[in-house]
């Protein structure tokens, strides 16, 4: 099953490579992983997304625990969430291509934020698997680039991850 | 008054409390190095290469409970540490290891003697840390005892930048530390205890199995009690030898592949299963899918990981084991409950039974060297109080099947990494911590040679340990398994030369013996342990084909053994 497993850690050099060294020695899979420093800048949240039996997550969850570097953790898929991915998505546009485009954009609530004569580039935000449908969408031309950043996710409500 | 980083890192092992620091100097630790040579607070012993100090300070820490030491230089200095650094995150040995790193300009820039020292130990150790800044020095070492030390212990490694150790501060060592990413301390839940005492109260099979976790935490004490009070079977993992005292009828031996039969037949018919301080390691359990198919499973762990991991458990129980089992003791005796006497008398004749197999028999003859027989020997001439360190293969399981450990931290090898080269240097760390003790390194002749360079740290220091060597000619575990296994092909097990070793000791300054008869056994253990103050060097030539037993094949089950 798929997990999000949303991870706060001391903002030090190297605590990155923990987190991955961690599940490349034991063989978890990492799908997407996005991290970035907290309003506190000595924090960094990580929220990572992976695969796995419930005792393979629940091993992972206490692997992860383990380090020294992690300070908090909450699998976030145990409770209501939500979850967001942006993405960069370079595309040819030329004709009346140009139009399709920009019709299937505005469906999937994308912006188009650079235009050539030759092509757009669209951002879009979502939840996870909606990325993969627009993905799919734009089948039909060409894409230049696909640039994903992972997914973030929080809880709902007033269930927080903090120190 | 402010102090180099090199005073600091003195300074701090001083105010820590720090014995000996093992260690080999070089370029990136010169500074280090001036500033040892300006005090006698901090005892440094030179061995003859990095993976020696790091055994042997990990046999001080494994023989004492104090974390261990070590300093070495960088790059060749801190890759050598590896292997001694891994072998003590596998044991999870208390170990603080300091390693020097190139300038801090320099860092990234592949520089003389450079590795990302790091990043290649991060996988083999409790955590490391790299001092950019001589002010977070001081902090940054008394985190590295304090997480070492702490929970479940392991190796810490702190790199250091020479000109961290060049640049000047106040020196402060803190008495305490918190850190918020990181609180060792747990408390137990008491439900958990509750059902674990019913459950041990409703066995009619039960067993106790405990692992490394019980010497590491001090439990022994409590766990004699516990299992005298209960009268229940217990076994010990080749790591949690000596937590309880081997002459107790109560105990059944060591399990696992090379464990006892009784021992194992008791595991595999169990119906409660008491684990404590242990990891199910897949010596201990042989194949998972057929591990004790009847048992209601305890598992007592300070490391929540370890709980689960390996066997699902019933009662999973996160804690220290001393007070764990002091709360479980204190709720058996306040009950009005007790362990069911027809069952557990039922249990013990089946076990006796088994029992009565004698599966550890060995015959001796007037030709040829039962290794055994050394080893039965040497228990009795040291009353079975010496502290044994051993390599590792074939003497590692006799010395564990055949020197009854009467006290934890008197056995002293490298149960998880299976280092060979490890017996002689951890056999200095032990007799450094304990210098009017026997200790025996109980040796093989291809596992010695990884770290005989270490003699000579022994002449230096006068360090009078009793080498045994169980001179077979062959990596012995290796021969067996291609016996077993390969039809007996010998691929690269047999030495083809060996070194005069009763000689080569006597070239570093010790003495050597040479024993080739079975009737010089008993006389030459007896001439060695009277050479108080010498380091003896006995070359048993022992029968080349035997075989450890009994066995559990690998994908067996604890009840499907190999005996004689």
């Amino acid at each position: 099953m798929r997990h999000i497993i949303s991870i706060l850690m001391e903002n030090e050099s190297g605590a990155l490579s923990r987190v991955a060294g961690l599940f490349s020695a034991r063989g978890y899979n990492i799908e997407s992983l996005a991290v970035a420093p907290t309003e506190d800048p000595t924090i960094s949240r990580m929220t990572l997304v992976t695969n796995g039996s419930e005792e393979v997550v629940e091993q992972i969850t206490k692997q992860l625990n383990k380090l020294i570097d992690v300070i908090k953790l909450s699998d976030l898929t145990e409770g209501e969430h939500i979850e967001r991915e942006m993405m960069l998505i370079k595309v040819k546009a030329v004709g009346e291509m140009r139009e399709e485009i920009k019709r299937l954009a505005d469906i999937f609530h994308g912006r188009i934020i650079d235009v050539t004569e030759t092509t757009y580039t669209i951002e879009w935000t979502g939840s996870g698997n909606k990325s993969d449908a627009l993905i799919e969408a734009l089948g039909g031309t060409t894409i230049l680039e696909t640039v994903r950043t992972g997914v973030s996710g929080i809880s709902r409500g007033e269930k927080c991850l903090r120190m | 008054m402010e102090l180099t980083g090199a005073e600091i890192v003195i300074r701090c092992l001083k105010d820590e409390g720090v014995e000996f620091l093992f260690g080999y100097p070089g370029g990136a630790v010169l500074h280090i190095y001036d500033a040892i040579y300006q005090q006698d607070d901090v005892k440094h012993i030179l061995v003859r290469h990095e993976q020696g100090a790091t055994h042997a300070a990990d046999g001080y820490a494994r023989s004492t409970g104090n974390p261990g030491v070590v300093l070495v230089t960088s790059g060749p200095g801190a890759t050598n540490a590896v292997t001694g650094i891994a072998t003590a995150y596998l044991d999870s040995i208390p170990m603080v290891v300091l390693t020097g790193q190139v300038p801090t300009s320099l860092i990234g820039n592949d520089a003389f003697q450079e590795v990302d020292s790091v990043g290649i130990t991060r996988p083999c150790v409790k955590h490391n840390f790299l001092v950019k800044d001589v002010k977070d020095l001081a902090l940054t070492i008394k985190k590295a005892f304090y997480v070492a030390t702490t929970g479940r212990p392991g190796p810490v490694v702190v790199d250091i930048p020479k000109d961290v150790t060049a640049h000047k501060t106040e020196y402060e060592y803190p008495d305490k530390i918190e850190m918020r990413s990181y609180d060792p301390t747990v408390k137990s839940h008491t439900g958990e205890i509750k059902r674990a005492v019913e459950m041990i109260l409703s066995a009619q099979k039960p067993m106790i199995y405990t692992g490394g976790g019980v010497v590491l935490g001090n439990g022994s004490e409590i766990l004699t009690e516990l299992t005298r009070y209960l009268g229940y079977p217990i076994t010990n993992t080749l790591m949690g030898l000596g937590a309880y005292p081997a002459s107790d009828k109560q105990f059944l031996g060591m399990l696992g592949m090379h464990g006892t039969y009784e021992a194992n037949m008791g595991m595999h018919h169990c119906d409660v299963l008491i684990a404590i301080g242990a990891r199910f390691d897949d010596r201990v359990t042989g194949n998972i899918d057929k591990f004790c198919p009847d048992a209601k499973i305890i598992h007592i762990d300070i490391d929540p990981s370890s709980i689960s991991k390996n066997v699902k458990v019933d009662v999973p129980i996160v804690g220290e084991v001393d007070p764990v089992l002091r709360d479980i003791l204190g709720l058996l005796k306040e009950g009005k409950s007790k362990p069911d006497k027809t069952a557990i008398e039922q249990w013990w004749k089946q076990i006796e039974e088994w029992r009565s197999t004698n599966c550890l028999k060995f015959e001796t003859n007037d030709e040829i060297i039962k290794p055994q027989q050394v080893l039965t020997e040497l228990y009795k001439i040291t009353n079975g109080e010496a502290y044994v360190t051993s390599d590792v293969g074939q003497h590692q399981m006799w010395s564990a099947q055949y020197y009854g450990f009467e006290k934890p931290r008197q056995w002293v090898n490298s149960g998880g990494l299976g280092t060979m080269g490890f017996g002689l240097p951890a056999a200095m760390g032990v007799q450094l911590a304990h210098p009017d003790k026997t200790v025996c390194c109980v040796t093989g002749e291809a596992s010695i040679q990884m770290c005989i360079q270490e003699l000579a740290t022994c002449k230096q220091y006068n360090l009078p340990l009793k080498i045994i060597l169980l001179n077979n000619r062959y990596m012995g575990m290796v021969r067996q398994w291609q016996e077993f296994f390969y039809e007996r092909r010998y691929s690269q097990s047999y030495m083809e030369t060996l070194p005069d070793f009763a000689r080569l000791a006597e070239s570093y300054g010790h003495v050597g013996m040479n024993i080739e008869k079975p009737a010089d056994v008993e006389g030459a253990l007896k001439e060695a342990m009277g050479m108080k103050d010498q380091l003896v060097f006995m070359n048993f030539l022992t029968d080349q084909k035997e075989n450890v037993y009994p066995m559990i094949p690998a994908g067996a089950g604890l009840n499907e053994m190999i005996l004689i």
